[in-house]
């Protein structure tokens, strides 16, 4: 695949070979479960861009006619204790979600891709102690260290909370970019460019990035994914303040209001599974980039189903030597048989 | 560096290389050293951070505490800033050196929200109850994700792939969710299981098997949630590292000499995919502590979660940062030890990471 891109990057003009590397660049969203989760991904961005078309109420627009309303026609998720419509506070929560979940991992994915790069690529004292760093930031717990942080803030702004979920969420992906980049340093290419003088950060954004862009991609879903979580659990918590919307805040008004005594499942049950679905999203995209750096994972499944269809056990290694001619010579016969 | 060893001759000192290998072991002080340092290092961090913590937030505890208790003078407001070391006429670098005195004294100060008694005899007290519920429920969780993810990774391609995909997705359902979905339905509409806290009302702690009974009855919906959430993870990450090192010669070789599959499975393949498991381990008991916090809100624990946020929303920084501390040295301990069942299940580590 990735032969094929680079021979038809040869040939053909500048123009092509740009958006050429660009897709292989992204091959490791190529596969069917990375591509159903951008979808799923992409419809949550698309409510989050267009909720105030999407919605039909106000999200905070009280009706004290409708309390505690079942889902109907008029309110197709019910309302809330105030007669707010559900659906519409949903649609406006993807968005503070949405944003906050982005932005968090920009930030973290650009601390964890300077500090990974740079400590992977030097040696000696300088690279211990960038990775001292990372691990204090990984060992750390983070969870309490926010809340701590939040309650500095009367009225924390979103990207404000972003930017702390992005500040404690880098160590990770910078501790996985590092041990690949160190890895990478020996690599004949690296040695070649060094040799050829080219500039440390040519080398870096020309010759490492595009190897290390697989592991980038998914410390930036792992980080989305975290952040998500986080700024829901906190809005839950009560840490941040319920001015602002999110699936969290609605979360926290219903059990505050007693929504999971009385059974209004309406009003619980679409801000929490609109989290697992997005979790769920992010996950199929992370198996797919997991299945394309390390391509076993997907093959020894595939190879133990044909050996099955064969008749044979994969952990088996006896049966295979001996049943491997039978089996096959029979399995041929039927094949003929059946055409 | 395995290979590092030429003035060894295999033949001459042993039969295997095992043996050779063994024969030779010493202690690693120069990892042990790093390891030490990095901790010490991770712990001073951590305390500097909780020195400054409150000193970046707003509103300080008396005039919180003064807005709760009317009938304080201000005299006594002044005498308990001082008893809180937050008089302001001292230098920062002395209050930080006064700081660190009061800390190897074991002295965390006194918890405006609990009656001014000790915040260690406040801590001491929560502490039990997070460390036993969480403690079992996650050595629960990674025994069954270890052992289940195993398994799935040696019969690959088989029915048993679904769990991976319904694990993960149970684990990305956000946790307080979960909890209160599983209150909803056991607690309030099967009435199952009792809606919170750690024992009835009523009771008082003592070793009598009703209030065992109790406990366990309480923490039972708590610890299923946990390991229910957290299962995922565990199972994933074993079944891809099983299935990398399924495809190593020295499993074939294992195979080809006709050991049992048992053995291959859990003496060759197992044995050395759980290396990772045991890293990631360490450092998710940072995320583990977070997850508490929401648990013991959820169900209303008496942990040291719960008692970090009502220290937080009542500004009584003591016991916040006793708790902060509590909760960082606990999750440093328990990379220490995860460190030592490292080195001692991987030789490379050992010989390498120095």
């Amino acid at each position: 695949m990735t032969i094929r891109t680079a021979q038809l990057a040869e040939k053909t003009p500048r123009g092509t070979s740009f958006w050429a590397r660009l897709g292989s660049a992204f091959a490791m969203f190529r596969n069917a479960k990375s591509i159903t989760g951008l979808a799923i991904l992409g419809f949550f961005v698309l409510v989050a861009i267009f909720a105030d078309v999407l919605a039909p109420y106000s999200p905070t627009k009280v009706d004290n006619t409708s309390r505690f309303q079942a889902p109907s026609a008029a309110h197709w998720l019910g309302t809330t204790h105030i007669g707010e419509d559900v659906l519409s506070q949903v649609i406006h929560g993807t968005r503070g979600v949405i944003v906050v979940g982005f932005l968090a991992a920009i930030i973290a994915t650009f601390i964890a891709i300077t500090i990974g790069v740079i400590a992977g690529y030097l040696s000696g004292w300088k690279s211990e102690g960038l990775s001292a760093l990372t691990n204090v930031f990984l060992v750390i717990p983070g969870l309490p260290l926010i809340i701590i942080v939040a309650s500095i803030f009367e009225d924390p702004p979103l990207w404000l909370i972003a930017a702390v979920l992005g500040l404690i969420g880098w160590a990770w992906g910078a501790r996985v970019l590092r041990a690949q980049t160190m890895s990478l340093r020996n690599r004949d290419f690296i040695q070649a460019a060094r040799a050829n003088g080219e500039p440390l950060r040519r080398i870096i954004a020309v010759e490492m990035l595009p190897n290390l862009m697989a592991l980038i991609a998914a410390s930036f879903v792992g980080t989305v994914t975290a952040a998500i979580l986080s700024l829901t659990t906190l809005s839950y918590i009560g840490v941040i303040p319920v001015t602002t919307y999110n699936w969290g805040t609605i979360l926290n008004w219903a059990s505050a209001q007693g929504a999971f005594q009385q059974n209004q499942w309406w009003w619980y049950l679409p801000p929490g599974l609109c989290i697992a679905i997005i979790g769920v999203a992010l996950s199929l995209i992370n198996f797919g980039i997991d299945e394309y750096v390390n391509p076993r994972l997907r093959s020894a499944g595939e190879r133990a189903r044909a050996m099955k269809k064969k008749g044979l056990d994969v952990n088996d290694a006896v049966t295979v030597v001996r049943a491997a001619t039978p089996t096959t010579a029979s399995d041929a016969t039927t094949q003929k048989a059946s055409e | 560096m395995s290979g590092a060893q030429p003035q060894l001759d295999a033949i001459a000192v042993g039969t295997t290389a095992t043996r050779v290998v063994s024969g030779h072991s010493r202690i690693p002080w120069r990892f042990l050293g790093s390891r030490a340092a990095f901790y010490l290092f991770t712990l001073w961090a951590a305390i500097t951070i909780n020195f400054f913590l409150p000193r970046m937030m707003k509103g300080d505890a008396v005039s919180q505490y003064l807005a709760r208790n009317r009938n304080v003078t201000p005299e006594a407001a002044d005498a308990l800033r001082a008893l809180l070391g937050l008089d302001t006429d001292k230098s920062l670098v002395e209050q930080y050196l006064d700081y660190w005195a009061h800390l190897l004294r074991g002295d965390l100060g006194v918890s405006l929200l609990h009656g001014l008694r000790p915040v260690t005899e406040v801590i001491s007290q929560a502490l039990p109850w997070t460390v036993g519920l969480v403690g079992f429920a996650t050595i629960v969780s990674f025994a069954i994700g270890t052992i289940g993810g195993g398994i799935i990774g040696w019969r690959r391609g088989s029915k048993l792939d679904v769990f991976v995909p319904i694990t993960t997705f149970l684990g990305t359902i956000p946790y307080f969710w979960l909890g209160l979905l599983a209150i909803a339905a056991f607690s309030v509409n099967l009435r199952w299981f009792p809606i919170g806290k750690a024992y009835g009302v009523g009771m008082r702690p003592e070793w009598t098997f009703e209030f065992i009974g109790q406990v366990i009855h309480h923490g039972t919906l708590p610890a299923v949630t946990i390991v229910i959430a957290s299962l995922g993870g565990w199972m994933l990450g074993m079944r891809n590292m099983m299935l990398t090192v399924l495809d190593e010669d020295y499993i074939t070789v294992a195979q080809a000499k006709g050991l049992p599959n048992r053995r291959v499975l859990w003496g060759y393949a197992a044995r050395n995919a759980v290396l990772p498991q045991i890293q990631s381990f360490a450092l998710s008991i940072g995320f583990i502590v977070g997850g508490t916090i929401v648990m013991e809100m959820v169900f209303s624990y008496p942990g040291i979660g719960k008692l970090l946020l009502d220290a937080t929303n009542a500004k009584d920084y003591a016991l916040m940062q006793g708790v902060f501390l509590v909760i960082t040295i606990s999750v440093l301990v328990a990379n220490v030890l995860a460190d030592f069942a490292y080195a001692f299940l991987d030789p490379r580590t050992r010989q390498t990471e120095a």
